[in-house]
C-alpha cells in the first residue's frame, strides 16, 4: 500500500455518523424536525431553518445523474479515465461521487440516467458512496 | 459606496509576467506594488490602508515597510482583489485610511515561496466529501456543472470553444499575452483532453506575475498624475465552499448577487458598459458570466460568443487582454481583469476599446464559491 495516496476523509464530530453510515453500507442523511428539510453535507442543525431539532435518516440509495466530469489525467489510486460526478439523491441532496461498473465514457454516462449506491472499502474505516447504474 | 467618490489613481503589473523562477511570491506582490507607487508618484510612507490575498496583509506591509491604520486580508479566491477594492472604498470613505494599496502576487507556475496549499485538509467538508472523488484540482471541479448546462440550454462543443478562439484573437494583439498564435474551434476540440468536456485549449494558463492597485479618494486624485479611475458601483457575494451544492449547476448565484448588487449602485444600463472583463479560469465562465451580470438571456450566452458579438470589433468587448486562457493565470486571476480595465479607461490598453467610458471587471472565487463586481468609470460625471 506503500503508492497509496488517496485523499482520505478525516470525521469531524459533526460528520462521524455519515461515515459510521457508511462502513455500515448506509447512506445517511440528515432531516430538520421542524420543517422536514432534509440536507446534506452533515451538520447538526437544519441550514433551512437553522433549528437544532435534526434526525439521522437512511437515504433510499436512488440517485440520478446531475452533472460530471470524466478526469483524463493520471491520479495516484484512480483508473485512467476517471468519472467525477454529482448525482441527485432521491430525497432532494447532491452529492459528489465517481459513477463505477460503466464504462467512463459519455455514451455511457447519460445526464438523469438511475443510479444505485454501492460502497467501496477506501481504508479500514472508511467506505467511499458511490453509485453504479441501476439496471446493473 | 457613493458612486465616483473613490478612484483608482495608480495600477501595475509585475514587470515581468509568465515564467518568472527569479522572484518569491513574496516579491511578486513587492514588485507590482513599485511599479504602482512609480506610476502615481507615491512612496511606501504615503500608504495607510493594505489589501491583499494569497499572502496576509502583515507580510506585505511589512516586507514594503508600510504602517497601515487600515489592513483587509478578504481571501476568497481569485476576485479577492475586487472585493478589496469595495472594501477600500468604504473604508476611505468612512475615513480609515487615505491611500489603499491592493497587491497580488503568485507564483503559480515555478512555485517559488508559495503559501498556499493542495489539497483541501482532510477534515474539511470538501476534503470528507469531495476531494477523496479523485477531483485534482481546478480543472476537475470547476468544470463539474457544464454538462448540466449544456443540457439544459442545448450549448454545443462548438460554441464554448469558441470561447478560447475569440479570447485568443484579443490576445493577439497584447504583446504580454502568453499565447498569441490564433487557433480554430478545431484546434481547440483536437487539443488533450484534460477532463471531459474540457480540453487543454479551454482551461487557463497557469504562469507567474502579480499586479497592485492604488486607491484614494477623487478629490486627492486631482492632484495626481494619472487619469483617475473611478469606482462607480460594486458588489461582493460568496455561495458555498463545495462546487457539489451549488444551487444550480447552469446559473452561479453569487455571480447574480454580486452583479446586481454593482449595476444598482453604478445606476447604469447594460447598454452604457463599453467594455467588459470576466474573469476565465475555464471557457465556460464568460457564458455563466454573461448570463448572471444580465447581459445575456439565461442559455443564450454561447450563441452571443460564438457569433462574435464579444470578439475584436463586436458590440460588447470582453476580456481584451486575451483572459486566463490567453493573457495569464497565475492562479488568483482577478487583479488582471481589474488592470484591464483600469487600462481601457485610461486609453493605454493594446487593444484599446474606441472611447471606451464604462467597464466592468467582474470575478470569481474558488469553483464558483465566490464573486466580486467592479463597475469603473473615467468620467466623473
Amino acid at each position: 500500500m506503500a503508492e497509496f495516496k488517496k485523499q482520505v476523509p478525516r470525521p469531524t464530530p459533526e460528520t462521524q455518523h455519515f461515515w459510521d453510515g457508511a462502513k455500515n453500507q448506509q447512506l445517511l442523511l440528515q432531516q430538520c424536525d421542524q420543517c422536514q428539510h432534509t440536507y446534506f453535507p452533515p451538520r447538526p442543525f437544519c441550514p433551512k431553518c437553522a433549528s437544532r431539532e435534526v434526525s439521522i435518516t437512511e437515504a433510499s440509495g436512488k440517485a440520478t445523474l446531475y452533472s460530471y466530469v470524466i478526469n483524463h489525467r493520471p491520479l495516484p489510486g484512480f483508473d485512467n479515465p476517471h468519472s467525477i460526478a454529482v448525482v441527485e439523491l432521491e430525497e432532494g441532496p447532491r452529492m459528489m461521487s465517481n459513477i463505477v461498473g460503466c464504462p467512463q465514457t459519455p455514451e455511457a454516462l447519460v445526464l438523469d440516467m438511475p443510479l444505485k449506491v454501492t460502497f467501496e472499502a477506501l481504508t479500514d474505516e472508511i467506505n467511499l458512496p458511490k453509485f453504479q447504474p441501476a439496471e446493473a | 459606496m457613493k458612486p465616483n467618490s473613490i478612484a483608482i489613481v495608480g495600477t501595475a503589473e509585475t514587470t515581468e509576467l509568465g515564467k518568472i523562477p527569479n522572484l518569491s511570491q513574496i516579491q511578486l506582490h513587492a514588485d507590482a506594488a513599485l511599479n504602482a507607487l512609480e506610476d502615481v508618484g507615491l512612496k511606501p510612507s504615503d500608504i495607510d490602508g493594505v489589501a491583499t490575498a494569497g499572502e496576509i496583509p502583515t507580510n506585505v506591509a511589512y516586507y514594503l515597510g508600510i504602517t497601515p491604520t487600515w489592513v483587509d486580508g478578504t481571501s476568497v479566491g481569485g476576485c479577492s482583489f475586487m472585493l478589496h477594492v469595495r472594501h477600500a472604498a468604504a473604508a476611505i470613505n468612512a475615513g480609515l485610511c487615505e491611500t489603499v494599496l491592493i497587491t497580488h502576487g503568485e507564483s503559480g507556475r515555478s512555485r517559488v515561496g508559495v503559501s498556499n496549499t493542495w489539497p483541501r485538509g482532510a477534515t474539511t467538508l470538501a476534503g470528507q466529501f469531495e476531494m477523496p472523488f479523485g477531483v485534482a484540482g481546478p480543472p476537475t471541479m470547476f468544470t463539474i456543472p457544464v454538462l448540466r448546462y449544456m443540457k439544459e440550454y442545448g450549448l454545443t462543443h462548438e460554441q464554448l470553444a469558441m470561447v478560447s478562439v475569440v479570447q485568443r484573437e484579443w490576445a493577439a494583439k497584447n504583446p504580454r499575452a502568453s499565447f498569441k498564435e490564433p487557433i480554430t474551434v478545431e484546434d481547440v476540440l483536437d487539443s488533450k483532453m484534460i477532463a471531459y468536456p474540457f480540453r487543454k485549449l479551454q482551461c487557463c494558463l497557469v504562469t507567474d506575475g502579480g499586479g497592485a492597485l492604488i486607491l484614494t479618494s477623487a478629490e486627492r486624485a486631482k492632484d495626481l498624475p494619472q487619469k483617475p479611475v473611478y469606482i462607480r458601483g460594486t458588489g461582493e457575494s460568496v455561495e458555498t465552499p463545495l462546487i457539489s451544492q451549488m444551487e444550480d449547476f447552469t446559473t452561479s448565484k453569487a455571480f447574480r448577487v454580486s452583479g446586481q448588487k454593482a449595476f444598482e449602485e453604478a445606476g447604469i444600463k447594460h447598454s452604457d458598459v463599453d467594455h467588459l472583463m470576466i474573469y476565465d479560469a475555464f471557457a465556460h465562465l464568460p457564458i455563466y458570466g454573461l448570463e448572471d451580470l444580465g447581459f445575456c438571456d439565461p442559455g443564450c450566452a454561447g450563441e452571443f460568443i460564438a457569433g462574435r458579438n464579444t470578439a475584436p470589433g463586436g458590440q460588447l468587448p470582453l476580456n481584451t487582454n486575451g483572459g486566463g486562457l490567453s493573457y495569464m493565470h497565475s492562479g488568483m486571476y482577478g487583479m488582471y481583469a481589474l488592470q484591464e480595465s483600469v487600462r481601457q479607461l485610461r486609453g493605454t490598453a493594446a487593444a484599446q476599446v474606441e472611447n471606451a467610458k464604462i467597464s466592468i471587471a467582474h470575478g470569481v472565487g474558488g469553483m464558483f464559491a465566490a464573486s466580486g463586481t467592479i463597475i469603473m468609470s473615467n468620467e466623473q460625471l
